[in-house]
């Protein structure tokens, strides 16, 4: 029985089921990863028009450590997908948190080593306008994809609302980022390399605080 | 001595849970009697894993009530065809882990001043008694009222005055455990002896 404020848990469970409403299943994880990868898939085929195929090709055949970056971030992006829409599930290991783990090292640790290669040039000066550019570009693709996200996750119920949508802003991210390679296959400096960074802390630290306002457990 | 299953699971456990599962898919459906037999079901599981938890006995009836809420909530996301006693139990461990922070939380944030009451005096020097033999009357009803563990938390620490270290050790309760009672008990009180909210 229940303190003298509370109800007890007959007449709780009498609420509930008074409340009781048919519901439609979550969709099994996997399923909505392929469907917000495809989404992805799509915006690089909107960015298709913008993309220099030559440049690319020229400068990741060149810059090996540029292949490891956006391999790092297309895994990173998979991988917190997948964790994304696993943690969404009550029954699904919380370990699953740990999985965008590799990507994310491969990511840094490659764009890490471009800066290194770069050497002195990599404290060259950078215009402004890039900067800002490269900034907006992953802030302003990551919100679309983390609204995505968060519409297909709307059935979803995560015992950690803001560990996962901290992943989800992760994954959409990493997304934006790889997107970016498409159209700003440069070597990372230090500055940009740091700017690509922030970003990605900004959307996945606003996605975390969001989740805190304005729903989760 | 239960039939096992090469799972590791006894046949027993096997067969309810999966009387669980069908439960659970038939209130996900709508149907009331399914998911009242469902949840009435649930009750001593939560409660036995609370307790294997080490959940404080003072905080697991609310926890119990977390993790109803926390079900019809979730309802959705249950996958008829994954073990029912699993999805419970991680809900389960996961209010069990939020009752410690908060209760942790609510230790640290309150102050024990048994001096309270004597070093604030009261400025207006009113000669009139505090309270009428009516109102004493009214206050030990409703003090008698109170579930065991509160009614004993208000007595020792606010009529007898004894300290949170001397209660304990007599009720062999945490203090934390005893602050939580005598707060809640307080708010008992206030609701019993005021119905209608009038401060």
């Amino acid at each position: 029985m229940i303190g003298a404020s509370g109800p007890s848990h007959e007449e709780m469970i009498g609420r509930l089921v008074g409340d009781l409403r048919p519901v439609r299943r979550t969709r099994p994880p996997l399923v909505d990863t392929l469907l917000w990868t495809s989404a992805v898939a799509a915006f690089a085929l909107v960015l298709t028009p913008r993309v220099n195929f030559d440049a690319l090709a020229a400068r990741l055949t060149a810059a090996p450590d540029m292949w490891l970056a956006l391999a790092g971030s297309l895994v990173t992006m998979v991988l917190a997908t997948i964790a994304a829409f696993m943690l969404g599930l009550p029954d699904r290991d919380p370990r699953w948190a740990l999985a965008p783990l590799p990507g994310l090292a491969l990511w840094l640790g490659a764009s890490g080593l471009g800066c290194l290669r770069a050497g002195l040039e990599a404290f060259g000066p950078i215009p402004t306008h890039e900067i800002i550019d490269c900034f907006a570009f992953i802030v302003g693709f990551s919100v679309p994809l983390s609204g995505l996200m968060l519409l297909l996750r709307r059935r979803a119920y995560s015992l950690r609302p803001t560990l996962n949508a901290a992943i989800a802003g992760l994954a959409a991210s990493a997304a934006a980022a790889s997107l970016l390679t498409l159209v700003h296959p440069f070597d990372a400096t230090v500055l940009d390399l740091g700017v690509h960074f922030i970003a990605v802390g900004v959307v996945v630290v606003s996605n975390g605080i969001a989740s805190r306002r304005f729903g989760g457990a | 001595m239960d039939a096992v299953t090469n799972t590791g699971i006894s046949r027993e456990a096997e067969a309810e849970d999966l009387r669980l599962r069908a439960l659970m898919r038939s209130a996900q459906d709508g149907d009331r009697v399914a998911y009242e037999d469902l949840l009435k079901a649930c009750l001593p599981r939560i409660r036995r894993r609370l307790q294997r938890r080490g959940v404080d006995p003072d905080l697991v009836d609310d926890t119990i009530q977390d993790v109803l809420l926390t079900i019809h909530r979730a309802r959705q996301t249950y996958d008829p065809s994954r073990p029912f006693a699993v999805w419970l139990a991680m809900i389960t461990d996961r209010r069990a882990i939020d009752a410690a922070r908060r209760h942790h939380r609510h230790a640290m944030h309150e102050v024990s001043s048994p001096d309270a009451y004597e070093t604030h005096v009261d400025d207006s020097g009113d000669p009139q008694p505090f309270v009428t033999t009516n109102a004493i009357d009214r206050i030990r009803g409703s003090i008698a009222e109170l579930p065991a563990a509160q009614r004993d938390a208000v007595e020792r620490l606010s009529l007898r005055q004894q300290s949170l270290t001397e209660a304990s050790q007599e009720t062999g309760r945490s203090v934390g455990s005893l602050k939580v009672n005598l707060h809640r008990g307080l708010k008992a009180l206030r609701a019993l002896l005021n119905p209608e909210g009038r401060s």
